[in-house]
């Protein structure tokens, strides 16, 4: 039996449609995403990187005026034994003249150990400046040999293109021989 | 669907599978009769060794990735085995190594071209964003392909360049930490750059046949920038400029021959012979020779930039170098926006002319100053330049396209040739 059709059989509602082909697509996007993600997510540090989190480091064979290089996180760590010249005129530093102004007594726990992620902040080259024979800039701190940088004898950014102080990590003195970095 | 007048080429066999896959006629209409401009020169041929070197890379890459140890404990040895042990792998490496150079250099001067001869306007808009996004690709792939040799140059130069992403404001630091797979360039780093090394040049050359696809839809500009007019205007592909651009090619392959066996270290760095120590960084570090005006334009943003008379930051150093050297490619894809002038050829552009020689000198320049240390006169050099390479764009090609009168230009191609008086 053939009815006539109705106007609902014949007319196309356009913004059904639409509708339609929106959460469609919309629901195809977000899909694609819940799929994508795990792939992305597997880049991210695998578990056995982020296990190697601390490291432990003697530091009682540091003489005054040196410093010593450990690795941690794959990055170079500074430890330096300060001089008490070198507290004195980290601590004498005029805030209002620092780019990133911070206070030495905030970036040490003892003043005469500081310790630092030894990457200029720039674009993370290593600077120069853990001996005492190396280039250590107008600031008597450290160096960038890439493009310039000069920290002070607190690790402050004092001059170049490096945007911040170098970050001090995460430690604790065990004892007064020993810390734990991370 | 076929045209209903369509033949099918060949005869037998070949006819039989033409009418079933036309790629027999595909590549009589595209390589064969393709209708070129009789009037290319030589820096056409630039193209085509563009596709040459990215066959060859692809293939001597291969070849290396047979020897190669995607590993931080054995990448160096491993490349240092190829060069010693490996039956002729000390030419295949060199072949590869040089090769990335050469590609790039034949790219530059394709380019260039495009640029004199105004290969970016109306109709081949696509087809030159399209090398736009070649050479973005080709950048990637060269920046990876680099550090596999786990080289001082090549853990220090992916550390610089990877950090530069941690400019980005609010989420850069988890960015960088996301593409390391760590917490510095180390081995989880090495795995993926070697993964997607192999991966991009095919994407590479997906894209060439797009560029390509884009190309023959009007085919080749030419060196008086206008359109085909006539049938006596075009002659066909082959034999014509197949044999002009295998004559190029072997005067080129000279070229490239004499760096792979004379001076196969030359464009290199030393320092890439020394195994990578993420404790000491070299004391200048520099990219490859191909990315020194980038480098030149990253390096010359000295100033932070605040809103007035506040110390609230709107964008540091770091990120207005890193905006500078990725606006210094992405503005080229703009550029069929930026020069609207309607004649195409520098030929008959003469204010236009002199800007382009000092646009190139500019773009050595900066070269130049990208090898420099970052010091003294370097440092301003390199910030007028990088200046001009922006004013250039952004401010010379709108006002010239404005300012600059339209000249008569000849009434084809074939005319210039054909109404030359007899030579007695």
């Amino acid at each position: 039996m053939a009815s006539k059709p109705s106007s609902s059989d014949t007319v196309v509602d356009a913004g059904k449609r639409d509708f339609i082909s929106m959460t469609a697509s919309t629901l195809t996007i977000a899909g694609a995403a819940c799929a994508a993600w795990p792939l992305l997510d597997s880049l991210r540090p695998a578990a056995d990187v982020r296990a190697m989190a601390s490291t432990e480091v003697d530091i009682s064979n540091i003489p005054v005026g040196e410093g010593l290089t450990v690795m941690w996180r794959g990055k170079p760590v500074f430890i330096k034994h300060r001089t008490a010249q070198e507290i004195a005129e980290a601590e004498a530093a005029n805030l209002a003249e620092l780019p990133d102004p911070q206070a030495d007594k905030d970036r040490v726990k003892k003043p005469e150990w500081l310790v630092l992620v030894g990457i200029c902040t720039h674009l993370g080259c290593v600077p120069t400046g853990q001996k005492s024979t190396e280039a250590r800039g107008d600031y008597k701190g450290w160096f960038c040999p890439c493009h310039g940088s000069q920290y002070d004898t607190s690790g402050r950014i004092r001059k170049g293109p490096a945007p911040t102080n170098m970050p001090v990590p995460p430690y604790t003195f065990i004892n007064d021989k020993t810390i734990r970095i991370g | 669907m076929l045209a209903p007048d369509s033949k099918p080429a060949g005869k037998g066999v070949i006819a039989w599978i033409d009418h079933r896959l036309p790629i027999f006629t595909f590549m009589n209409h595209e390589l064969n009769e393709y209708p070129t401009p009789r009037n290319l020169n030589y820096f056409w041929n630039f193209g085509s060794l563009s596709g040459v070197m990215l066959m060859i890379m692809i293939i001597s890459g291969i070849v290396l990735a047979t020897h190669y140890t995607g590993n931080t404990q054995m990448a160096f040895q491993s490349v240092e085995r190829i060069m010693r042990d490996v039956n002729g792998g000390w030419l295949i490496r060199y072949i590869h190594a040089n090769g990335a150079s050469m590609f790039f250099i034949v790219v530059f001067v394709h380019m260039f071209r495009g640029l004199y001869y105004g290969s970016y306007k109306p109709p081949r808009e696509v087809l030159w964003g399209l090398g736009v996004l070649i050479l973005l690709l080709m950048m990637a792939t060269a920046f990876m392909g680099y550090v596999l040799p786990w080289g001082q140059m090549s853990f220090w130069g992916a550390t610089v360049i990877t950090n530069l992403f941690s400019a980005i404001p609010w989420i850069g630091e988890d960015l960088v930490t996301w593409l390391w797979g760590g917490f510095s360039v180390d081995n989880p780093t090495l795995t993926r750059f070697f993964a997607l090394h192999y991966l991009m040049p095919f994407l590479i050359l997906g894209v060439v046949v797009l560029h390509l696809i884009a190309l023959h839809r009007f085919g080749s500009n030419n060196p008086l920038g206008i359109d085909i007019k006539e049938k006596k205007d075009s002659i066909p592909f082959h034999p014509y400029y197949t044999i002009k651009d295998l004559f190029g090619l072997a005067v080129f392959l000279l070229v490239f021959a004499g760096f792979i066996f004379y001076q196969p270290n030359y464009l290199g760095h030393p320092d890439n012979y020394t195994p990578a120590n993420p404790m000491v960084t070299p004391a200048h570090i520099v990219p490859e020779w191909y990315f020194l005006p980038f480098y030149a334009i990253l390096r010359a943003f000295t100033l932070n930039i605040h809103i007035p008379f506040t110390d609230i930051m709107l964008i540091d150093a770091k990120l207005g170098g890193v905006i500078c050297m990725f606006g210094a490619v992405m503005v080229l894809f703009f550029l069929p926006a930026l020069d609207k002038h309607p004649v195409r050829s520098a030929k008959f552009r003469p204010y236009y002319r002199p800007f382009f020689w000092l646009f190139a000198i500019v773009c050595v320049i900066l070269g130049y100053v990208g090898s420099q240390p970052p010091e003294g006169n370097m440092v301003i050099i390199g910030q007028i330049c990088t200046a001009w390479y922006f004013i250039h764009f952004l401010v010379v090609l709108p006002v010239l396209s404005r300012i600059e009168p339209v000249k008569s230009l000849p009434h084809s191609i074939s005319a210039p040739v054909l109404q030359q008086p007899a030579r007695a």
